[in-house]
């Protein structure tokens, strides 16, 4: 039973993960810009389609006619190749089977230019608007921004394979000394939980532990005081959404060799996140992370055939029971501020 | 006439039942004048008004309002499938079950407020989706959606006759309800919402609620218990949705769990704000304009595009396909989208604002007057 339970804990620890790093993001533009963004889903699948975007240069293909060959029924036979094992042999057939990781590196700069514009060109003028017209513009954006990646990408869901080499399973049980072959881990999934990690913790040392961090902090706790010492706050919340967008780019990245990107990946990891977000507490970094994790596991649990047994149907709806138990018993979330968001 | 309303109002009110009654001469030059578009007007009209005295009135912003709408549909076509065809038990029975549902999710939603009521009310409608999708598949027949068949008992229409040949239509009293006579009966029944969101605006129940919408810890200061309030307008317009739910039945025989999704919630609250949050009439325009838009620009082509830019050359006009097909089509929401993102940001208050404001630019050149208490112009969207 123990293994069962340790299996199930560590399934839900990769959507944790994912939904913790989506919070991440959405809590950062809340507690900086004080911005409700309906649209921060939109930028996981953005992220997402970097790395499709990515392979699809890689995997770009010069065809050329054999002019030797003819296929059965006499048609010339067409030699497909990559260009970039044409150009770098062996380097390029890493890069092929490394894309997903690479495209890190395209995501990066890529979702911190969206996220500057965004807040730039439509966000910066809902600052002082009701929270209720934030949540409408940016659920607008996020329709167009899911219609956009329909209109260019198709909209059908497109797989991402993991490098080969993270194909395996790992054998987790036998690390912690129990049995071998108990417990056994997809290698690529072990990978995103360590990647959230990192990726949590250097956001939050960012925030602690640099100077630019401890401005942003500032702000967080008051605005107006940081702006009168002549900081110009404005344009660090401004680097702020940009970072919020980055993570959440990232984390689609990585997300993609377990779930094949499609344009509704959106607002279906948005929905979510939001509770997770709320179920945290408005505002607070902690809550978010924590409650991604807590979410991410518990829905893993509730899909165990034992529990389902009792309650049919409890996988589907475990995560917004959850949201309306805790909303209920603990008004602020987990970790909520008093007088945030509260109307 | 005179008695229950203002002199103002029964124009309106009787101006929107001309325009309403005369649609489908009206909608004729614009290629809608069919039943079935016009009932669809009908029906998310409903829905929109309903809508638009929780969040309008009272400033909530629920996100889980198709859960009611879906619960009508399933609930009238039960109806239909094991008492009768009569569509007005059908439309009682979702009424009264939506109603029911929209008062235990608003007792529970509303302890809470601002975004978190938000958040719980999608939680509520995800549920009810979900469940619909997988447990609860007996009642809703999952994915494939419930429809009506010749075996199903119909007790009541038994006792009286036996079951009829043919595929079974919603009738009234043996009157079908396919076509016209659909789209009148649907009419009627946004007349009277119509007339009931109007007395609820104008009435101390009305004030009650804008109070709350505008401050609602004054209210309570001044003694006031305002969650009674707030949860009757939450169940009038669950019932409201319930009763759009359940005529969508009456012209589409067949209820599936897709109804609750929350994009279906979050398309009624585009209509609202689009036509104009916390008007009477705003609601109803948007709920037409994004139909309308929805029918007529997804049965846009390649072919039609290219005879509309027929003048072009060939070149240019090519391109000029390839650009537009990407909004009309398949990629109407594209257009949506921006076109919601556009009124949000310029025009906060929808086409209603617009309207106003044009007409009060006209009429200060005419009169030379000044504008008219410009505050009251802006409505604010719930915080």
């Amino acid at each position: 039973m123990f293994e069962v339970l340790f299996l199930q804990f560590l399934n839900g620890l990769d959507k944790g993960s994912a939904y913790a790093l989506i919070a991440l993001g959405l809590t950062l533009v809340f507690g900086t810009l004080g911005v409700v963004n309906f649209a921060h889903g939109a930028l996981f699948m953005f992220g997402a389609f970097c790395a499709v975007l990515f392979r699809q240069l890689l995997t770009l293909e010069t065809v050329t006619l054999d002019p030797e060959k003819l296929s059965p029924w006499g048609a010339p036979v067409e030699i497909r190749q990559p260009l970039v094992q044409a150009w770098f042999g062996d380097v390029g057939a890493v890069l092929v089977n490394y894309s997903v990781p690479l495209s890190l590196l395209l995501s990066i700069p890529v979702m911190l230019i969206i996220g500057i514009v965004m807040e730039r060109g439509i966000i910066k003028h809902f600052y002082k608007r009701p929270h209720a017209e934030q949540i409408l513009v940016t659920f607008g954006l996020a329709i167009v921004f899911g219609e956009i990646i329909k209109a260019v990408f198709g909209p059908n869901p497109i797989p991402q394979p993991m490098p080969t080499e993270l194909r395996g399973a790992a054998d987790i049980g036998a690390w912690l000394g129990m049995q071998p072959n108990v417990i056994t881990y997809p290698l690529w999934r072990l990978v995103y939980f360590l990647f959230a990690l990192g990726v949590i913790g250097s956001v939050l040392a960012f925030l602690q532990f640099t100077t630019f961090g401890m401005v942003v902090r500032a702000g967080m706790a008051d605005r107006e005081t940081v702006g009168a010492l002549g900081i110009n706050i404005d344009r660090r919340f401004t680097i702020m959404f940009g970072i919020a967008a980055v993570v959440a780019g990232m984390a689609g990245v990585m997300y993609t060799p377990l779930l094949p990107p499609s344009y509704t990946m959106g607002m279906d990891f948005l929905v979510i996140s939001f509770v997770v977000v709320v179920v945290g507490g408005m505002g607070s970094l902690p809550g978010a992370i924590a409650a991604g994790f807590l979410l991410g596991i518990l829905q893993s649990f509730a899909s165990m055939h034992q529990l389902k047994a009792f309650f049919p149907g409890i996988d589907q709806v475990i995560i917004y029971l959850v949201a309306v138990v805790v909303l209920l018993v603990l008004p602020r979330g987990l970790m909520g501020r008093r007088g945030v968001m509260e109307a | 006439m005179a008695g229950i309303m203002s002199r103002k109002d029964a124009t309106l009110f009787i101006g929107f039942a001309a325009v309403v009654l005369l649609l489908p001469i009206l909608a004729a030059p614009f290629g809608a004048a069919y039943p079935d578009l016009l009932q669809r007007f009908m029906i998310f009209g409903i829905f929109a008004i309903g809508f638009n005295i929780l969040f309008g009135l009272t400033g909530y912003l629920s996100f889980g309002h198709a859960a009611f709408f879906g619960v009508g549909s399933y609930a009238a076509m039960w109806s239909f499938k094991l008492l009768s065809l009569n569509a007005i038990p059908a439309i009682l029975f979702a009424v009264a079950i939506a109603g029911v549902f929209a008062l235990v999710i608003g007792y529970l939603s509303l302890r809470r407020s601002g975004i978190y009521f938000s958040i719980l009310t999608l939680a509520f409608a995800q549920m009810c989706y979900s469940l619909a999708y997988s447990v609860l598949t007996p009642i809703t027949n999952g994915e494939t959606g419930l429809r009506m068949i010749r075996a199903d008992p119909r007790v009541l229409d038994r006792l009286f006759s036996e079951a009829p040949a043919g595929v079974p239509v919603p009738s009234l009293f043996g009157i079908s309800l396919s076509g016209w006579n659909g789209f009148y009966f649907s009419a009627l029944f946004l007349l009277a919402t119509f007339f009931l969101a109007m007395r609820i605006t104008n009435s101390p129940f009305g004030m009650m609620l804008k109070g709350i919408k505008s401050n609602q810890n004054r209210m309570n200061y001044t003694g006031f218990n305002t969650r009674p309030y707030a949860l009757t307008a939450f169940v009038i317009s669950g019932m409201l949705a319930g009763l759009a739910g359940s005529l969508l039945v009456v012209t589409d025989p067949l209820a599936g769990a897709e109804r609750m999704q929350w994009t279906a919630s979050g398309e009624v609250v585009l209509m609202t704000i689009l036509g104009g949050v916390g008007t009477l009439v705003g609601p109803v325009i948007g709920a037409w304009l994004i139909k309308y838009f929805e029918n007529i620009f997804s049965s846009f082509n390649d072919n039609v595009l290219s005879s509309f830019f027929g003048f072009l050359p060939d070149g240019a006009r090519e391109a000029a396909v390839v650009v537009a097909g990407k909004f009309v089509g398949e990629g109407w929401h594209l257009s949506l989208g921006l076109l919601f993102v556009l009124i949000v940001v310029f025009l906060p208050g929808g086409i209603m604002e617009g309207v106003r404001r044009i007409s009060s630019a006209i009429r200060r050149r005419g009169g030379g007057r000044h504008a008219t208490a410009r505050g009251e112009l802006s409505p604010s969207a719930a915080e």
